[in-house]
């Protein structure tokens, strides 16, 4: 079995590694604001349909353009949901969402995270899952990727208040890149058994003698869509491991690849805007080798099987099974756990509550560690980068000398808005679970007892405020006090994350871009891929290790001690 | 890009908010139109001509009347047939309007029992092997209609089908290792069978 998973890993990061130079190529023209001439005439007649003029914006304009853009689409979509009910392509006749679970499931959307309290197939209208849901999952990634796109700006422009234009940024992205994409991943899933038509749901009398109503609906539009954007937002509540969101095991690889196409690509166009690849290498290296870590302990754990099971005669030399699809089994789901996790996916192929206690330690960990390991499309790079100026400045620290990244100085006002970034995420983690612990409507929820229900509510909010949106989903989340505490967590994560790094983008662009000498700390190697990756995970560590001791420690000595 | 606006004085003083509505909405609108309706419903019109089987949902027909789908699980009891997974979909089992897991997690109490519930009906319906039960035949899938069981899972079965169907053991195993689909870089101990299609089967045979 664990051959089988290495060959599986090594299929995966081998083609994930081939993607890299061609993604980094198609995204980074993006990135530098460009349009090919080819396509210039095309682009112009775009942006005047749009009624956008491509004039470059300060990083306070960036930023209120961003807010600005994400309100009104959480608005669009709450107004969609509350009156799905009298709009079109509605053939089960679903009435309006739930108040509270609208809002919810509007701000989930709109930041990304696609957290889901509701279940798609008795919820929502095909109307609300294309024209809303759908819509969020390409605006919320186009937002992301263009905040990195700012960012990245920051680095590589010189004594400039240009961060680019956030209108062109969003509509480019969306036309020009997730837009072919998914169309071309949406019929290969199509071909695959993944159904896509407006017709109502199919009854009939099963061959097991019994009634079965099969939920349809245009599903593989917005599952492409729901990978390629690291949304995760299923269409049904079973998400990826229902066999019509996922049927096969190449369907299963391709959903994998598409969740890190993105981000994996955006190392390289980072690279190749820094006028130096190695450097995109360098992030690229940084984050394999934390996945990869991860993906073994994930497979580890799930194939030593349950031995309170055991204990009652059940085979557990074939790992874990509870709340897993035989079409994966131990090695396919541990890689997708692990894939949807360290990118800020949260599309799950098995159910998270149910894996064993370390196996369900790592991808929350995962998400604690800030969505930074290929993380969400953008949000990863821009995650990352912090961490970057992060390591720099304790590299500094230590020889004494000025940081710089890229050539750029690191001063003051950039290491507060790094803390600003690093710090958000933890306090919205700890304190919404610590809340929720000791208030009644938090405890309310739990489903599982003892330190797995600990494990449910620490889960949902580093779920939540690092815009993961997998679960330990026997949680009862889809109550007043969650639908609002987690929505809150949801975009005060995104958002109040956003705004400084697009401030430290701002600063970073207005500085001298200084020559680099014998004296400065080369980012490209070994030494500063090591940095980075103890940056990350000293930080992760240090924040979570008392709250994990908590709940998956406890129960896996728990389950092991007897 | 040609065109830096008038410089920091302009950015650093209050943007006007008001200015950003207008391109927000609009841009907004376009693109639910184009990526909410256009494309979906482009998806949809090449799916169904390229694709239709699929599209629809892979439905499986016997004698004219849709019996199932390749894709989704039933929930088989009798003793003669293959049975499936343990389902926990919303109100019934395998519910294809309510796909979801039992979400216990491993050491809830609820789980062990429901695991030795499902071991007693098991051992209730009819003789079984020796040796340790299949993992996956005991514990509920992900999504409450996974297709499949494990190899081991369905050979475990064997024993119950054939006295029920008072079919030779040794041919119903070759009929059920026909059946079986090898996992990638996977051996016997990963294979599946798809119990509908199994079943399908031995009705036909």
């Amino acid at each position: 079995m664990m051959l089988q998973f290495y060959s599986l890993l090594g299929l995966f990061m081998l083609l994930l590694t081939l993607s890299v130079r061609p993604m980094g190529a198609w995204l980074a023209p993006l990135a530098a604001g460009q349009v090919s001439p080819r396509w210039q005439a095309l682009d112009a007649a775009l942006l005047r349909v749009a009624g956008i003029r491509d004039e470059g914006m300060g990083w306070r304009q960036y930023a209120l353009a961003v807010l600005v853009f994400n309100l009104l689409g959480a608005l669009l979509l709450y107004a969609l949901q509350r009156l799905q009910g009298v709009l079109p392509f509605n053939p089960q006749g679903m009435g309006a969402v739930e108040a509270g679970s609208a809002f919810n499931t509007a701000i989930s959307f709109v930041t990304n995270t696609n957290w889901q309290g509701y279940a798609g197939e008795s919820t929502m209208s095909y109307f609300t899952q294309m024209a809303g849901l759908a819509v969020q999952n390409f605006l919320s990634a186009a937002t992301g990727i263009a905040v990195a796109f700012a960012l990245m700006r920051g680095f590589t422009r010189r004594e400039s208040t240009d961060l680019g234009n956030f209108w062109a940024d969003v509509l480019r992205v969306s036309v020009y890149l997730l837009l072919p994409l998914s169309l071309l991943l949406a019929l290969v899933f199509v071909q695959q058994g993944v159904p896509q038509t407006l017709a109502a749901y199919s009854e009939y009398t099963a061959l097991a003698g019994h009634a079965q109503t099969l939920a349809l609906g245009p599903v593989a539009s917005q599952e492409a869509i729901k990978l390629l954007g690291t949304n995760g937002g299923g269409f049904f509540n079973a998400n990826s491991a229902h066999p019509f969101e996922n049927p096969t095991e190449l369907v299963n690889l391709l959903q994998m690849l598409a969740i890190f196409l993105i981000p994996a690509g955006l190392t390289h166009a980072f690279g190749r805007l820094a006028g130096d690849r190695r450097q995109g290498w360098a992030l690229y290296a940084a984050m394999s080798v934390i996945f990869i870590v991860c993906a073994s302990g994930v497979m580890a754990a799930e194939s030593q099987g349950n031995p309170l099971l055991a204990a009652l005669g059940v085979d557990g030399s074939s790992g874990n099974w509870e709340g897993k699809e035989v079409r994966f089994g131990m090695a396919a789901s541990s890689l997708f756990i692990t894939v949807t996790t360290a990118a800020s996916c949260g599309a799950v192929n098995a159910m998270h509550d149910s894996l064993t206690a370390l196996g369900g330690m790592l991808p929350m960990w995962l998400m604690q560690l800030g969505e930074v390991v290929f993380g969400g499309v953008g949000s990863g790079l821009y995650g990352m980068l912090v961490f970057a100026v992060l390591a720099v400045f304790v590299a500094g620290l230590m020889v004494g000398r000025t940081p710089e990244y890229l050539g750029k100085k690191i001063e003051a006002f950039d290491m507060k808005m790094v803390a600003l970034v690093i710090l958000t995420t933890p306090a919205l983690v700890l304190a919404g679970t610590a809340a929720s612990v000791l208030l009644a409507p938090g405890l309310a929820g739990l489903a599982n007892p003892g330190a797995q229900g600990f494990s449910e509510v620490l889960y949902a909010f580093s779920s939540a405020a690092n815009n993961n949106g997998s679960a330990f989903a026997g949680l009862s989340a889809n109550t007043p006090y969650y639908n609002a505490l987690l929505g809150i967590a949801m975009w005060l994560g995104r958002f109040a994350v956003i705004v400084p790094v697009l401030a430290l983008a701002g600063s970073l662009a207005a500085k001298k871009t200084l020559a680099t000498t014998s004296g400065s700390m080369p980012t490209h190697g070994g030494l500063f891929i090591g940095l980075l990756v103890g940056s990350v995970l000293l930080v992760g560590a240090l924040t979570y290790l008392p709250a994990l001791a908590l709940g998956p420690v406890a129960e896996h000595l728990m389950i092991w001690a007897r | 890009m040609q065109h830096v606006l008038s410089g920091s004085d302009t950015h650093a003083a209050k943007p006007a908010a008001s200015a950003l509505w207008w391109p927000a909405a609009r841009l907004l609108l376009g693109l639910t139109l184009l990526l909410g309706l256009v494309y979906p419903l482009a998806v949809t019109g090449l799916a169904q001509w390229l694709f239709p089987a699929q599209a629809q949902g892979s439905l499986l027909q016997q004698q004219g009347r849709v019996v199932g789908s390749a894709l989704i699980g039933q929930a088989f009891s009798k003793p003669g047939e293959f049975w499936g997974r343990p389902s926990a979909t919303a109100s019934t089992p395998y519910n294809g309007a309510g796909s979801g897991g039992s979400n216990l997690g491993p050491a809830n109490p609820a789980l062990a029992k429901a695991v030795a519930e499902r071991i007693a009906v098991l051992k209730a319906a009819g003789p079984l092997p020796a040796g340790p039960v299949p993992a996956d035949l005991v514990t509920a899938s992900a999504s409450g209609l996974d297709p499949h069981i494990s190899l081991a899972a369905a050979l475990y079965q064997v024993p119950r089908v054939a006295a029920a169907r008072q079919l030779d053991a040794g041919k119903l195993e070759q009929l059920v290792r026909q059946q079986a689909q090898v996992a990638w870089f996977g051996s016997d101990a990963t294979a599946r069978v798809n119990v509908l299609q199994l079943n399908l089967a031995l009705a036909g045979s």
